[in-house]
C-alpha cells in the first residue's frame, strides 16, 4: 500500500447504512427468489408437460431473460413501464420485478433439469398406488424435485444477492450504492470498498453455509 | 414520415456512429476479457489441480473471494481503487481488468473440474508408458479436459459478454450507454432499450446455440 | 366370473407388436405365474392391468369393470380419476422397488392409506406398522430407503402394495434386481402372503419358487401364451418347443423328483 493510511472511523460512522443495505439487498434477494421459483415451476411445467401453444412462449421467455444482460433488464423495467403506461412501481419494487423475472427463467431451467433427472419409477410406483395426477406432483414429484434441487437453489440465492448490486444503478440503498456514496462523500476508498466486499463476502458464504446445512438434513440419497 | 425528428428510424440515423463505437467498445472490451481470462485462468486452473500447497491456496482463495463478490463492486472498486496506487488508467482499462479479474476465476474454477473429472486411469495409464508429468498433462489429461470445459466456458464468455453493459456504470461508453445517450437526446426510452436488448439477445442466443452444435460434435468422444 | 378377466389384449410399441393376443383369466385366490423369455411380453402385460401401459385392443377386466376404459364396449377411455381409483384396487411391485426417496418406510406405506383411500392418520399407521411387521421390518419403519437394505426395500415396497387391501397383487420380478443373498427373504414374504389367500400373479425368473408358490404357470413366448397349466404339468410335460428350450437353461433344477 503506497503510502495509504486506513482510517476505520469513516466505516464506523456509516456503519447502520450498510447493515441497512444489506439488509436491503438480502432482503430483495430472497423475495424475487421466491417469486422466481413460483414462475420457475410454472414455466418448468410449461415447457415439459404445457400444450404446445404454451411451450413455445415458455421456451422464449426463458431464453430471452437469460441472453440479456441483466443491467438492461433493469433499466427496460425501471424507464420503460412507465413509458406503457404502467406507473406506481417505486425503484425497489421495479428492482424486485426485474429480479424476481430474472430469477423466474434460471429456476426454471434448474426444474426442468431437476424433473427430467427423477426417476420415471416413482412417478409408476406412485401411480399404481392409486394417487391422482395433481396428488402424484404434490407428494411424490415436487418433494423429491425440491430435494434434488435444493444446491441449485442455494446457488441461485447466492448469485440472487450478488445481483442486487445492480440495483444501485437505479440507486436503489443497498450495499453498492452505499460504498459508492459514503465512498464520494469521505474520499476513503479502500475502507469503502473493502467494507462492501468483505459484506458480500461474508453473507454470500453465510447463506451458502447455512443451505448446505438445510441440503444435508434434506439430501435424498438414490 | 419515417425520417421525421423523433421517430425512431431517424434518431437511429441521427445516433448510427455512436452506437457503433459504442458496439465496438462492447466487442473489443469482450474479447480482450475473454482472451485474457481465459489465458490466465486455464494457468490458474493447472495449479488449483496440480500446484503445491501453498500456491494451490493462493489460487483457491483469489478464486473463492472473487467468486464470492459482485462483478460490479469489482469493476467499481478497481476503478476507485486502481488510482490509489498511482496506476493511471483510464476506466476502460479499469474494466477489462476487473471484467478480466472476474473471467480469470471461473474459468480456473472450470479447468480445475474438468481435469479432476477424467477418471484416475487415463493418468496411471499415461505414467505406465512411461509419460513424463507434462507430457501426461500435455497430452492425455488436457485433450480430454477440454472438451469438458466448452459448455461452461462458453457461459463464461456469454456472462463476460453481458457484464461488459456493467462497464456503462463506470462511464465506459459501451453499447448499452451510448444508447442511454441517443435516450437522452430522444427520448425514445422503449425503441432504444427494445433495440438494445435485442441485439444482445440476438448475439448471444446465436453463440449459445452454436457453442451447443459444437458439443453434440464433440460428444462421441464422450467414454 | 374369473376375479381378472384378459380377452384378446394387444400391444405395440410403433411397429412392433408385444402383445399379439392374450386371453387370460385369474380367480380368486389363485396365484399365476408369468414365465419367458425377456422380450416374450411378461411384463408389459403386467403393466396393461393397471394402465401403467394403455392397451391398444381388447379388455381387461377386474371384478367385471374394464380397466382404464368405459365398460360398455366403446372402449372410451376413463377419466384419471377413475383409472387412479381402479389401480388402488391392484397392488403392485416393482423390480426397483420405486420407494419414495424422501420418505421413511412407514411414510411410503401410509400415503396411499391416507390420501387415496382418505383414512386417517392413526388408523393408517396402525395398519403401516402392522403390515411391516408382518414382513418383518417392525424395526425399520422410520428407516429412509437409502438405510435399507434392497431385500428390505422390496419388502416395504411389497407392505406397502398389500396395506391397500388390493384385489390383485402384481409382482414385476420383484426379485431380478437384488444380490443373490437378499432373494430369499422377498421370496419368504411373497409366499407368506400367497398362503394367505392373496390373489396374485407375478413375473419371475425363479423357477423353483414358481414351481412352488404357484397354482398356475403360464409360458409367453412373442406376445402370446404358448402354454398354461398347473406347475407340474408346465414344468415336466412341456408341450412347446420353445418351452422346452426355455426351461433346459434350467435343467437339473427340476431333475428331482418334485
Amino acid at each position: 500500500m503506497l503510502n495509504y493510511n486506513f482510517n476505520w472511523s469513516v466505516i464506523w460512522r456509516n456503519w447502520d447504512k450498510f447493515v441497512d443495505a444489506l439488509l436491503l439487498g438480502l432482503g430483495m434477494a430472497v423475495v424475487s427468489l421466491l417469486i422466481g421459483t413460483l414462475i420457475g415451476l410454472l414455466v418448468a411445467y410449461a415447457r415439459g408437460a404445457g400444450p404446445r401453444w404454451l411451450r413455445w412462449p415458455a421456451f422464449v421467455y426463458v431464453e430471452f431473460i437469460r441472453n440479456v444482460p441483466l443491467l438492461l433488464l433493469v433499466f427496460f423495467v425501471y424507464f420503460g413501464l412507465p413509458e406503457l403506461g404502467i406507473y406506481g412501481l417505486d425503484k425497489v419494487q421495479s428492482f424486485v420485478l426485474t429480479l424476481s423475472l430474472y430469477a423466474g427463467a434460471y429456476m426454471a431451467e434448474v426444474f426442468r433439469a431437476g424433473l427430467a433427472s427423477i426417476p420415471r419409477g416413482y412417478a409408476e410406483a406412485a401411480r399404481a398406488i392409486g394417487l391422482r395426477p395433481l396428488q402424484r406432483q404434490r407428494y411424490v414429484i415436487l418433494p423429491v424435485m425440491f430435494r434434488i434441487t435444493l444446491p441449485s437453489i442455494t446457488n441461485n440465492l447466492v448469485s440472487l444477492f450478488k445481483d442486487t448490486s445492480l440495483a444501485a444503478a437505479i440507486a436503489v440503498p443497498e450495499l453498492t450504492f452505499t460504498a459508492r456514496q459514503v465512498n464520494a462523500n469521505t474520499f476513503r476508498v479502500m475502507e469503502s470498498w473493502l467494507t462492501a466486499t468483505a459484506l458480500y463476502l461474508f453473507t454470500a458464504y453465510a447463506i451458502a453455509i447455512v443451505l448446505r446445512l438445510v441440503e444435508k438434513r434434506y439430501a435424498v440419497i438414490r | 414520415m419515417i425520417f421525421e425528428r423523433g421517430h425512431f428510424i431517424y434518431e437511429f440515423w441521427v445516433a448510427r456512429f455512436s452506437l457503433l463505437a459504442g458496439l465496438w467498445t462492447t466487442v473489443s472490451t469482450s474479447f480482450l476479457t475473454i482472451v485474457i481470462g481465459s489465458a490466465l485462468g486455464l494457468v490458474l486452473g493447472l495449479v488449483l489441480a496440480y500446484g503445491i500447497w501453498p500456491l494451490r491456496f493462493l489460487a483457491r482463495f483469489y478464486v473463492d473471494v472473487i467468486r464470492g463478490i459482485p462483478l460490479l463492486v469489482l469493476i467499481l472498486f478497481a476503478y476507485y481503487g486502481l488510482a490509489l496506487f498511482k496506476i493511471s488508467v483510464t476506466p476502460y482499462w479499469a474494466g477489462v481488468i476487473a471484467l478480466s479479474a472476474f473471467c480469470v476465476s471461473h474459468v480456473a474454477e472450470t479447468v480445475r473440474g474438468a481435469i479432476q473429472s477424467v477418471p484416475a486411469g487415463q493418468d496411471e495409464a499415461a505414467k505406465a508408458i512411461g509419460l513424463p508429468f507434462l507430457k501426461r498433462v500435455r497430452y492425455v489429461i488436457l485433450p480430454q479436459a477440454l472438451r469438458r470445459v466448452l459448455p461452461p466456458w462458453v457461459n463464461t464468455a456469454l456472462e463476460m459478454v453481458k457484464g461488459t453493459t456493467l462497464l456503462s456504470v463506470i462511464g465506459v461508453v459501451e453499447l448499452l450507454l451510448a444508447s442511454q445517450q441517443a435516450i437522452a437526446r430522444n427520448y425514445l426510452i422503449l425503441q432504444f432499450y427494445l433495440a438494445a436488448t435485442l441485439f444482445y439477445f440476438i448475439v448471444n442466443f446465436a453463440i449459445a446455440q452454436l457453442a451447443a452444435a459444437l458439443e453434440r460434435r464433440f460428444r462421441r468422444f464422450k467414454y | 366370473m374369473a376375479l381378472l378377466e384378459a380377452r384378446n389384449v394387444q400391444k405395440h410399441f410403433g411397429s412392433v407388436e408385444v402383445l399379439k393376443s392374450i386371453d387370460l383369466d385369474v380367480e380368486q385366490g389363485q396365484v399365476v405365474a408369468l414365465i419367458g423369455a425377456s422380450g416374450s411380453g411378461k411384463t408389459t402385460f403386467l403393466r396393461c392391468i393397471n394402465l401403467l401401459e394403455q392397451y391398444d385392443a381388447g379388455s381387461i377386466a377386474l371384478d367385471g369393470e374394464v380397466v382404464g376404459f368405459t365398460s360398455d364396449g366403446r372402449r372410451r377411455p376413463l377419466s384419471e380419476r377413475r383409472v387412479s381409483a381402479q389401480r388402488a384396487r391392484i397392488g403392485m411391485v416393482f423390480q426397483q422397488f420405486n420407494l419414495f426417496p424422501h420418505m421413511t418406510a412407514e411414510q411410503n406405506v401410509m400415503l396411499g392409506l391416507t390420501k387415496v383411500q382418505g383414512k386417517a392418520k392413526d388408523e393408517a399407521a396402525t395398519i403401516a406398522r402392522h403390515w411391516l411387521d408382518r414382513v418383518g421390518l417392525s424395526e425399520r419403519r422410520d428407516h429412509y430407503p437409502y438405510q435399507l437394505s434392497g431385500g428390505q426395500q422390496q419388502r416395504v415396497a411389497i407392505a406397502r402394495a398389500v396395506a391397500m387391501s388390493p384385489r390383485l397383487m402384481l409382482f414385476d420380478e420383484a426379485t431380478s434386481a437384488l444380490d443373490p443373498e437378499l432373494v430369499a427373504e422377498v421370496l419368504a414374504v411373497i409366499q407368506d402372503l400367497a398362503k394367505s389367500g392373496m390373489t396374485m400373479l407375478l413375473v419371475s425368473h425363479e423357477m423353483l419358487f414358481v414351481r412352488d408358490v404357484a397354482s398356475k404357470v403360464v409360458f409367453m413366448d412373442g406376445g402370446r401364451i404358448a402354454q398354461a397349466g398347473p406347475p407340474e404339468e408346465v414344468f415336466h410335460h412341456p408341450e412347446n418347443e420353445r418351452l422346452k428350450t426355455f426351461l433346459g437353461r434350467f435343467h437339473g433344477m427340476f431333475g428331482q423328483p418334485v
